[in-house]
């Protein structure tokens, strides 16, 4: 049962994080907090043309939410604005879906390996924790967060 | 009669539960605590057999309901040792009885500075004036003195706290002086567990003519309680915390102090004459109790009270420390875990926060949860405690009168193996 919350792959990116650390330039920046646990991540996204040229974060937080962040720094960074939010859209619903959404490994890459935390409605908020603050960085960043196919 | 864990454990049908397959290993006792079967009968039974409106209706059932719980209200007076029932004021919890007092103090302060206006001055704040908590309160006796401060110009100050968990009284003369209106502080942490001894606060605060106010919620529960002895003029607090229902929480107050406070929610029940012009009030404790109360869970609770005085709250107390004892040991011999608050079981309660290095909280109790050990985590609505050490969060083990050794023993093991899975 815990395996399917604790994924390797989760634990991965808990201890080795990819990406972490504040960097500038940016053009949108943006900090949230969970109330009822206290975890924090700060966001940082950078536009070069189209495309999202860095996406970097900080934060303090469970295992979930952590590597939930590195996570969207490894699919996202360097994508344009309407691919990084088809895959945002994506995860969104991947947690929201109470563990019955299958999903596309093409779409979610290591994504995939938080299945398991939308069986726990507790944590499905700690897994979208960076993915909201990544959305309103990138609102600030001047960024479309359009949906393109 | 020697304390009978095993037969006490038998009240309380939820004990029987599996979780993920596990015996319920239930450490969440200071959130809220469990019910025992004698609880949830008078409730249910009061339903099925009693149901009537309070204090307005002349028939059977009327006087039956009122009966019961008048009953509870003078049951719960005796077990806090209250002067008479009417100094105890039903709430919705300790939120709500913190409040009340924060909103009366408001209303006092009103008015007072109405032309032609009077309240008791010792309930009235205003710039210049002070009020004194302590960083390790709950949030709710923390928001509600913010809130009143900004509604008044007074000015909110706080005792800190030691390394060791414990208040700093060294600054006592400075902080609680002829400007304080107000001491209101925590008497057993609810993340640290420390049983403050506030006897020297409570005299400070009497010689500079402050009222006191004691946050009993976590204490209530697990010590016999004199509020004569303890020299206070307020304590809160709630329910669900000591075998009763949630929804039902106590204000209890020196009466001649309830009696100055002016009303803060209006309605039925809280009136002694309406007229279209004006209206004059009931006496406390009706006077705080607008419209229909909590009847059965304030029956609820008096059924609480009385399971617990047949037990004995001594006991229970003794039962707490020996278990508590038993826990610090035995956390203190897993490497990387952290206690946080007093080591040792001398003046403190059955609530033991810790951390497991390198793991978040969140993680710590997840992983617990699949071995069925249900644990608090998260900042226990008291960050300043968790800022003041350092942390984001702790994971809590609290305790009760149900709680074995096994259970140690089950959190341990536990514990073991969040550190395996993080390794």
């Amino acid at each position: 049962m815990m395996e399917q919350l604790y994924q390797e792959m989760i634990l991965d990116h808990y201890k080795h994080p990819r990406g972490r650390g504040l960097r500038d330039p940016f053009g949108g920046e943006a900090h949230h907090v969970n109330p009822t646990c206290g975890d924090e991540i700060t966001i940082r996204v950078a536009v070069d043309g189209k495309h999202l040229s860095d996406i970097s974060y900080d934060g303090l937080g469970c295992s979930i939410s952590q590597a939930s962040a590195s996570v969207l720094h490894e699919l996202l960074k360097g994508l344009d604005a309407g691919e990084a939010f088809r895959v945002h859209e994506a995860f969104v619903e991947l947690m929201q879906g109470r563990g019955q959404t299958e999903p596309d490994e093409d779409v979610l890459g290591d994504g995939v390996a938080f299945a398991g935390v939308a069986r726990y409605p507790a944590r499905v908020k700690c897994a979208l924790l960076p993915w909201m603050a990544f959305k309103d960085a990138a609102a600030r960043a001047g960024v479309s967060t359009e949906v393109t196919a | 009669m020697t304390f009978d864990v095993a037969a006490i454990r038998k009240d309380f049908p939820i004990l029987d539960r599996e979780i993920n397959g596990h015996p319920l290993v239930y450490l969440d006792s200071a959130n809220t605590s469990q019910k025992p079967a004698q609880v949830l009968d008078v409730m249910r039974e009061y339903h099925e057999r009693h149901n009537a409106n309070v204090s307005r209706s002349v028939h059977t059932l009327g006087t039956e309901s009122t009966t019961a719980y008048e009953d509870a209200r003078a049951t719960i007076a005796a077990f806090i040792g209250a002067a008479s029932s009417n100094e105890i004021v039903f709430t919705k919890n300790s939120t709500e009885a913190i409040n009340l007092l924060a909103y009366a103090m408001g209303n006092a302060s009103t008015q007072a500075s109405r032309a032609g206006g009077a309240a008791d001055p010792r309930l009235c704040l205003g710039p210049g004036d002070e009020i004194v908590i302590s960083e390790m309160e709950h949030h709710s006796n923390i928001v509600p003195w913010q809130l009143l401060c900004q509604r008044t110009g007074a000015t909110l100050r706080w005792f800190g706290v030691t390394d060791d968990g414990r208040l700093d009284e060294s600054a006592l003369t400075g902080l609680v002086n002829e400007r304080t209106k107000l001491v209101s502080l925590v008497h057993m942490s609810n993340i640290l567990g420390t049983i403050n001894d506030v006897s020297r606060i409570v005299a400070r605060a009497h010689d500079v003519g402050a009222l006191v106010l004691l946050d009993c919620s976590q204490s209530v529960p697990h010590l016999p309680m004199d509020v004569a002895a303890l020299g206070v003029d307020f304590i809160a607090f709630t329910g669900h915390k000591m075998l009763g229902p949630t929804g039902i929480g106590v204000l209890w107050g020196r009466f001649e102090l309830l009696e100055a406070m002016p009303p803060v929610l209006g309605g039925g029940s809280m009136i002694e004459t309406v007229t279209m012009d004006a209206t004059t009030f009931a006496p406390p404790p009706a006077r705080f109790e607008a419209g229909t109360p909590p009847i059965a869970e304030a029956i609820g609770l008096g059924a609480a009270v009385d399971y617990l005085s047949a037990i004995g709250m001594r006991a229970i107390h003794e039962h707490e420390q020996q278990i508590t004892a038993y826990a610090l040991r035995t956390l203190a011999g897993i490497p990387d875990v952290r206690v946080f608050g007093p080591g040792t079981p001398e003046g403190r309660g059955g609530t033991v926060s810790f951390a497991v290095e390198g793991v978040h909280p969140h993680d710590v109790g997840q992983i617990l949860d699949d071995l069925g050990v249900e644990v608090r985590v998260g900042h226990h609505c008291a960050r300043p405690v968790c800022a003041r050490f350092g942390v984001a969060a702790m994971t809590r083990a609290s305790f009760y009168l149900y709680t074995t050794t096994d259970e140690i023993d089950a959190l341990a093991h536990g514990i073991e193996r969040v550190r395996k899975v993080f390794a």
